[in-house]
C-alpha cells in the first residue's frame, strides 16, 4: 500500500506542473487585452497603462509565468482585479459551497441512481424497470437551466415552500441552507442520478448472472441478503469509479447550477472571472480545480485498492 | 398569555423584516471605492454607501447633497462650492473642505484611478474656510458639475481612506445614509442606516442588502416569492405578465445613454477598404434602411425610445432641427446607386449579449431591403471591445451607459483621438466646437454649440445612434418614495415600505 501511494504520489507533481502550464498558455490564448476588459468604460489610457504594469502585462510570457508559479508555490494565487480580494480567500469562501452542493447533489445521484439501478436490474422486464428507464431519459435530457427555472417557478413564486434563490451559510441557519440548497442540489443530481441508474443497472445485471450468485441462492440464501450483500457489492466497484470520476464532472456541472440559483459557489466565480478577464482568479480556481481532480482520481485509485483484492497482489 | 408572547415576537419579526430593503442587482458589482470602480451596477449601491457633492434630480437638474451652493467665476476658470455644515463620515471623522480636497486629489492622482479623466481640468484644489472649497481649472468646463454627481463627486473618509490604502474598497467609509457591514462577493452587500447621517428623516430603513441575481427570470422569481422588494432591469418580456399582478408596481425611466451602431470611419486602414467606412452617403442609406421603431419593438420588446442623437429626444440638449429620420428604402438604394456600390457588403461586429444579437439580426435583414449585405460576427464584448481599440472592425453594436452632462456621451467619442473614439472620427471644427461647448457656461449658448456639432456628428455618423433603453425597475407595491432619475440609480432616501 505505501509503494502504492508513493508511486501515484510522485506522478502527481509533473502532472501539477504540467497543469500549470497549460492553464497559463490557455489564458494567454484568450482575446481581448485584459487591461482593457479590466479598465471598466471609460478606459482612461493612465489606468491601462497603470494595470498592465501591476498585473506584469507588459513582461514577456515566461517571466510572466514565473511571476505566477512563484506566487503559487508561496500560497500566493494572487488577487481579484474586480473586487480587490486575495484570490485564496475568494476560493477559501466559495470552495465550501460548492463542495457542500456537490454533495448533496452526488448524495442525491447516489440514493436515486444506485436504488433505481438495483430494482430495475432486480425486476428486469416488469414495469418498475421500465419506469426506471423512463426515468433515466428523462433525467439525462433535461436540460439543467429549464429544469432550475421550473423548480423556482414551482416551489417558490407558487407553492412558497422554498426561496427561489441564494445561499445561506449552515452555521447561520441550518434549516435555512438546506431549503436553498435542496433545489439546486436536486437539479444538478438529477443527470447523475441517470447516468448512475444505468451504470448499476448493468453492473448488477451482470454480477447477478455470474456462478457464485447463483451457488449462493443455491446455499438457501435469503434473497435479499443476495441482493445487498453478495451482489451489489461488487456490483459497486465500477460505480465507485464513476462516481469519484464524476464528482470533478459535477464540480464543473456547478457553473450553470450556481447562475441559475444565483449560489456564490466556484462555478459562479469562474465564469464571473473569465469575462471580465480577472486572470488570477481564474487560474487560481482552475489550478485548483484540476488539484482536486486528480486528488480524487487517486482517492479512487485507493478506493479501487481497498475494495478489490486482486490489486494488492499486483 | 403564551398566545401573547407569540403574537408580540410575531410582530416585532415582522417589524425587523420590514425594516430590511432587499433590493436585486442585475451584476455583481466590482470594487466599492469611488476613485476606482468602474461599473454601472457598483453604482447603485454607491447610491445608498457614499453621498455626493451633487445629485440629480427626475429631470436631470443639479441639486446640491453634501454642497451646499456653488458658483463659477467670472473666466468660469474656478468653481467655489459651499459644503453642508455638520456632515460626518461613517467613522466619525468631519466632512469639511480639507476632507474634499483630500478625495479630488485622490481621484486625480490614486494610481489606478479611474476619476482621473473626468477631473483632467481641474488643475489644483483650495481650501479656502473649513466649508469652503475651491476648484481651479486648467480652462473653463462646465460639465464639471455634471461630473460631481457620479463617483467623482463622492467622499471618502480621508483617515479611512489613509489606513486602508489600496484595499480600501474592501470596507469603505463614505458619509451616505447608510455604512459597509460585509460584502460576500457574488452573494450580498449589506449596509446598515449611519445614525449620524446628516438627512436622516429621510431613511426609513436599518438595513439595506443587494443581491446579484444575473438571470432576469430568477431575480423576478424573487421578487414574486417576496425574498426581494426591488430589482432592477426587469426584462421586457416580463412586463405584461407583471403588470396584471396588483402585489407589485413597474417604473419605467428612459437611460442617459444609448445604443447604436459604431462605424470605423478612420480608426484603421480599414475604414478605407470598406464603402460603409470611406463614403458617408452609404452610411446615410444604411441609417435610411433601417426603421427604429420596428428594432425596438422586436429587440426590445418595445422598452426603449428611438433617437438618433448621443442625447435622448426626451433631452432639452436634444438638437430638434434634425429629428429622428423615417425608414426610407428607396432613398436608401439611390444613395448606394450615386456612391457607385449598389450592394455594399460588411461585416457588423455584435457582443454576444442577447439584446445586442437581436439588434443585429434585425438590422441585418431591415438593411437587406436597401441591398446591403450585413454580416454578423459575434464576438464575445471584452474581445469586441479590444478588436476596436485596434481599428480591426467596420461596423460595431455598441452601448454607452451614458452621462449626466451631455458632454459625457459626446466628448469622448468624436473628439480626436479620444480614448472612446472607436470610429476614428476626427475633425479639427468639431474638436474646436466640443472645446467651445465645454466652456459656454450660459445654457442658450452652449445650445447653439450643439446644434453646429449635431449639423457635422449626425450628418458624418460615425455612431447611427438608434435607441435610448428604458430603465426597468419592478418593485413591492408597496414601496412608496421611489424617485426615476434617469441615471438608473436607486436613491434610498425617501424610500418607505407601507
Amino acid at each position: 500500500m505505501g509503494r502504492f501511494l508513493l508511486r501515484r504520489l510522485a506522478q502527481i507533481v509533473p502532472t501539477l506542473f504540467f497543469v500549470s502550464v497549460l492553464i497559463f498558455g490557455l489564458q494567454q490564448l484568450l482575446p481581448g487585452d485584459p487591461a482593457i476588459a479590466m479598465a471598466g468604460e471609460e478606459r482612461d489610457p493612465e489606468t491601462i497603462r497603470y494595470l498592465r504594469e501591476k498585473f506584469h502585462l507588459d513582461e514577456p510570457l515566461p517571466a510572466r509565468y514565473w511571476h505566477w508559479l512563484s506566487g503559487v508555490v508561496r500560497g500566493d494565487l494572487g488577487e481579484s482585479v474586480r473586487i480587490q480580494k486575495p484570490v485564496t480567500d475568494l476560493i477559501l469562501e466559495k470552495l465550501p459551497v460548492t463542495l457542500q452542493l456537490a454533495t448533496m447533489a452526488m448524495l442525491i445521484a447516489l440514493l436515486i441512481g444506485v436504488t433505481a439501478g438495483v430494482i430495475s436490474a432486480v425486476k428486469k422486464d416488469t414495469w418498475l424497470d421500465y419506469a426506471a428507464n423512463v426515468f433515466a431519459l428523462w433525467g439525462l435530457s433535461t436540460p439543467n437551466f429549464w429544469l432550475g427555472i421550473l423548480l423556482i417557478l414551482l416551489f417558490a413564486v407558487n407553492l412558497g415552500w422554498l426561496p427561489a434563490s441564494g445561499y445561506v451559510s449552515p452555521f447561520e441557519d441550518l434549516k435555512g441552507n438546506l431549503a436553498a440548497m435542496i433545489m439546486p442540489a436536486f437539479v444538478l443530481g438529477n443527470a447523475f442520478a441517470s447516468v448512475l441508474m444505468r451504470h448499476t443497472r448493468s453492473a448488477m445485471l451482470q454480477v447477478l448472472s455470474s456462478d457464485y450468485v447463483r451457488t449462493a441462492r443455491a446455499k438457501g440464501l435469503n434473497e435479499r441478503v443476495v441482493i445487498l450483500k453478495h451482489a451489489l457489492r461488487n456490483a459497486l466497484v465500477p460505480v465507485i469509479t464513476l462516481g469519484a470520476l464524476s464528482f470533478g464532472e459535477l464540480l464543473g456541472g456547478t457553473v450553470l447550477t450556481e447562475t441559475i440559483f444565483s449560489i456564490p459557489g466556484f462555478g459562479k466565480l469562474i465564469v464571473d472571472a473569465v469575462f471580465n478577464r480577472d486572470y488570477s482568479v481564474v487560474q487560481g480556481v482552475v489550478l485548483l480545480t484540476a488539484t482536486v481532480y486528480i486528488a480524487l482520481n487517486l482517492l479512487a485509485d485507493i478506493a479501487y485498492f481497498l475494495v478489490n483484492p486482486r490489486m494488492r497482489v499486483e | 398569555m403564551r398566545w401573547f408572547g407569540l403574537f408580540l415576537a410575531f410582530a416585532v419579526s415582522s417589524v425587523a423584516a420590514q425594516s430590511t430593503l432587499r433590493i436585486g442587482l442585475a451584476e455583481d458589482p466590482d470594487i466599492l471605492d469611488p476613485t476606482m470602480a468602474r461599473t454601472f451596477v457598483g453604482r447603485i449601491v454607491f447610491a445608498g454607501l457614499c453621498d455626493k457633492l451633487f445629485d440629480l434630480d427626475e429631470k436631470l437638474n443639479i441639486v446640491p447633497q453634501l454642497a451646499t451652493s456653488y458658483k463659477w467665476s467670472a473666466d468660469n476658470k474656478a468653481l467655489e462650492i459651499k459644503l453642508r455644515n455638520g456632515v460626518t463620515f461613517h467613522d466619525g471623522e468631519k466632512l469639511d473642505a480639507a476632507a474634499v480636497k483630500y478625495n479630488l486629489e485622490r481621484h486625480k492622482n490614486m494610481k489606478g484611478s479611474n476619476r482621473r479623466g473626468e477631473l483632467a481640468p481641474v488643475a489644483s484644489v483650495d481650501v479656502v474656510d473649513p466649508l469652503t472649497v475651491r476648484l481651479n481649472l486648467s480652462a473653463p468646463f462646465v460639465p464639471l458639475l455634471a461630473v460631481l454627481t457620479d463617483r467623482a463627486g463622492m467622499m471618502v473618509s480621508p483617515k479611512a481612506a489613509e489606513a486602508a490604502g489600496e484595499k480600501f474598497g474592501a470596507a469603505p467609509v463614505c458619509s451616505g445614509p447608510f455604512r459597509f457591514v460585509e460584502r460576500v462577493a457574488q452573494d450580498r452587500i449589506v449596509l446598515q442606516r449611519y445614525p449620524g447621517y446628516w438627512n436622516k428623516g429621510a431613511i426609513h430603513f436599518d438595513r439595506v442588502v443587494y443581491t446579484p441575481i444575473v438571470d432576469a427570470t430568477v431575480r423576478l422569481a424573487n421578487l414574486r416569492s417576496g425574498q426581494l422588494d426591488f430589482i432592477e432591469r426587469l426584462a421586457g418580456s416580463d412586463v405584461a405578465g407583471l403588470k396584471s399582478d396588483s402585489r407589485f408596481k413597474i417604473a419605467r425611466i428612459v437611460e442617459i445613454g444609448y445604443q447604436g451602431i459604431t462605424i470605423n470611419v478612420g480608426k484603421s486602414d480599414e475604414a478605407q477598404q470598406n464603402p460603409l467606412g470611406k463614403d458617408a452617403r452609404v452610411r446615410e442609406a444604411f441609417e435610411l434602411s433601417l426603421d427604429r421603431n420596428a428594432i425596438v419593438k422586436v429587440a426590445m420588446d418595445g422598452e426603449a425610445q428611438v433617437g438618433n442623437q448621443w442625447v435622448s429626444p426626451a433631452s432639452s440638449w436634444y438638437v430638434k432641427s434634425l429629428p429622428v429620420p423615417k425608414r426610407n428604402v428607396e432613398r436608401a438604394k439611390q444613395l448606394l446607386k450615386e456612391a457607385g456600390v449598389p450592394n455594399p457588403s460588411f461585416t457588423l461586429m455584435t457582443p454576444t449579449t442577447s439584446d445586442a444579437q437581436r439588434i443585429a439580426q434585425v438590422v441585418q435583414a431591415m438593411a437587406k431591403d436597401a441591398g446591403f449585405d450585413v454580416k454578423i460576427q459575434s464576438t464575445e464584448f471584452a474581445t469586441s471591445l479590444n478588436l476596436a481599440d485596434k481599428g480591426q472592425y467596420q461596423a460595431y453594436v455598441l452601448a454607452w451607459s451614458g452621462r449626466a452632462d451631455p458632454d459625457g456621451n459626446l466628448q469622448s467619442f468624436h473628439f480626436c483621438k479620444a480614448p472612446l473614439n472607436y470610429a476614428g472620427y476626427c475633425k479639427p471644427e468639431v474638436d474646436d466646437l466640443i472645446n467651445r461647448s465645454r466652456a459656454a457656461a450660459d445654457k442658450a449658448q452652449r445650445q447653439k454649440l450643439f446644434d453646429q456639432i449635431a449639423a457635422d456628428v449626425v450628418r458624418d455618423r460615425p455612431v447611427i445612434y438608434l435607441f435610448h433603453r428604458h430603465w426597468l425597475w419592478a418593485h413591492n407595491a408597496k414601496l412608496s418614495g421611489l424617485r426615476t432619475v434617469p441615471d438608473g440609480l436607486v436613491r434610498v432616501q425617501g424610500l418607505k415600505m407601507n
